[in-house]
């Protein structure tokens, strides 16, 4: 594989800037990696790599992703938070790879929320 | 933790949420020496020295969501085991330095791991702070900072998924071509 290069950096910020040309307003969807000692020892690693292959296959450019620290429930980490403008932020339970991907789809892009791995609706 | 760059990830979100919007990070492996070092320095707003010998007791946490704090902790037992040392400079207002050292070769030396997944990992979930990485393996390092990055981007975001995804390749093809020599 040839080495990576400023140029190729280059090359992404024009392509960005094209595409960001089309963005209305801002972030509508915010998703929250918790990622204390917990958290990341249980994977939120992995998570936030599902995350970035997820956003790769999209367009949408309001969705903005944040680390963030430890809720105080441990045992149920990985924890991912998904608020999406006007509606009740839902935190999810045992995030990993696949059941990150199925969020991402359904709850992020279609506003379906995952009560199979739901753990909470902060009202 | 399964990877050293796991606890790296964690350090370095300790250093975030103490206010810090730089982040240091510091990986030297020297075969010569049989040492590997991995320095983490953040510039939030430091620990008060009466707190500073107790931040790596697993009871102890400034935390309100719970009574453990194992994060320090486990870095430390992690160094140690591995006949490494543990050290913790802080100073309030200038923020906070974490070292560890370990014998390359301990049987109980934990893989350093995918460093490009958890720098890019960092970057992408903080898009405020900036981090400076210095890989050295035997005497040939690399340097990757963001703030040189964001200079080449102007007004496009670091986290932009193609960005991330360029910054993690050549973590990785830097550090490919450090372990060939």
């Amino acid at each position: 594989m040839s080495r990576l290069t400023i140029e190729d950096l280059k090359k992404i910020r024009d392509d960005t800037r094209k595409k960001t040309m089309l963005r209305e307003g801002g972030a509508t969807v915010k998703i929250t990696v918790h990622m204390g000692t917990c958290g990341i020892a249980a994977g939120a690693r992995e998570v936030m790599d599902a995350i970035l292959e997820e956003m790769s296959g999209t367009d949408r450019q309001d969705i903005n992703i944040m680390n963030s620290g430890c809720m105080g429930m441990c045992s149920s980490e990985p924890n991912v938070t998904v608020e999406i403008k006007g509606q009740d932020p839902i935190i999810y339970q045992h995030v990993d790879r696949n059941r990150m991907r199925q969020i991402f789809k359904r709850h992020v892009l279609k506003g379906e929320v995952q009560t199979d791995f739901a753990l909470a609706k902060i009202q | 933790m399964r990877e050293l760059s796991l606890h790296l990830i964690d350090i370095a979100e300790n250093g975030i949420a103490a206010g810090a919007d730089l982040i240091t990070i510091k990986v030297s492996e020297r075969e010569k020496d049989n040492l590997m070092e991995i320095a983490i320095a953040d510039n939030g707003r430091g620990i008060p020295s009466a707190l500073l010998e107790k931040v790596a007791d697993p009871f102890f946490t400034t935390k309100t969501t719970r009574r453990i704090g194992l994060g320090l902790s486990l870095f430390q037992d992690a160094a140690t085991r591995c006949e490494g040392e543990f050290h913790i400079r802080s100073e309030e207002g200038k923020g906070t330095e974490v070292s560890a050292s370990f014998k390359l070769d301990h049987i109980d030396l934990a893989p350093l791991g995918d460093m490009a997944g958890s720098i890019s990992c960092l970057i992408m979930g903080n898009p405020g702070v900036d981090f400076s990485y210095a890989h050295e393996i035997n005497g040939e390092s690399f340097i990757m900072d963001t703030r040189d990055i964001r200079k080449e981007l102007d007004d496009v975001a670091i986290n932009t998924p193609e960005v991330i995804r360029w910054i993690m390749n050549t973590i990785n093809d830097s550090l490919k071509s450090l372990k060939s020599g």
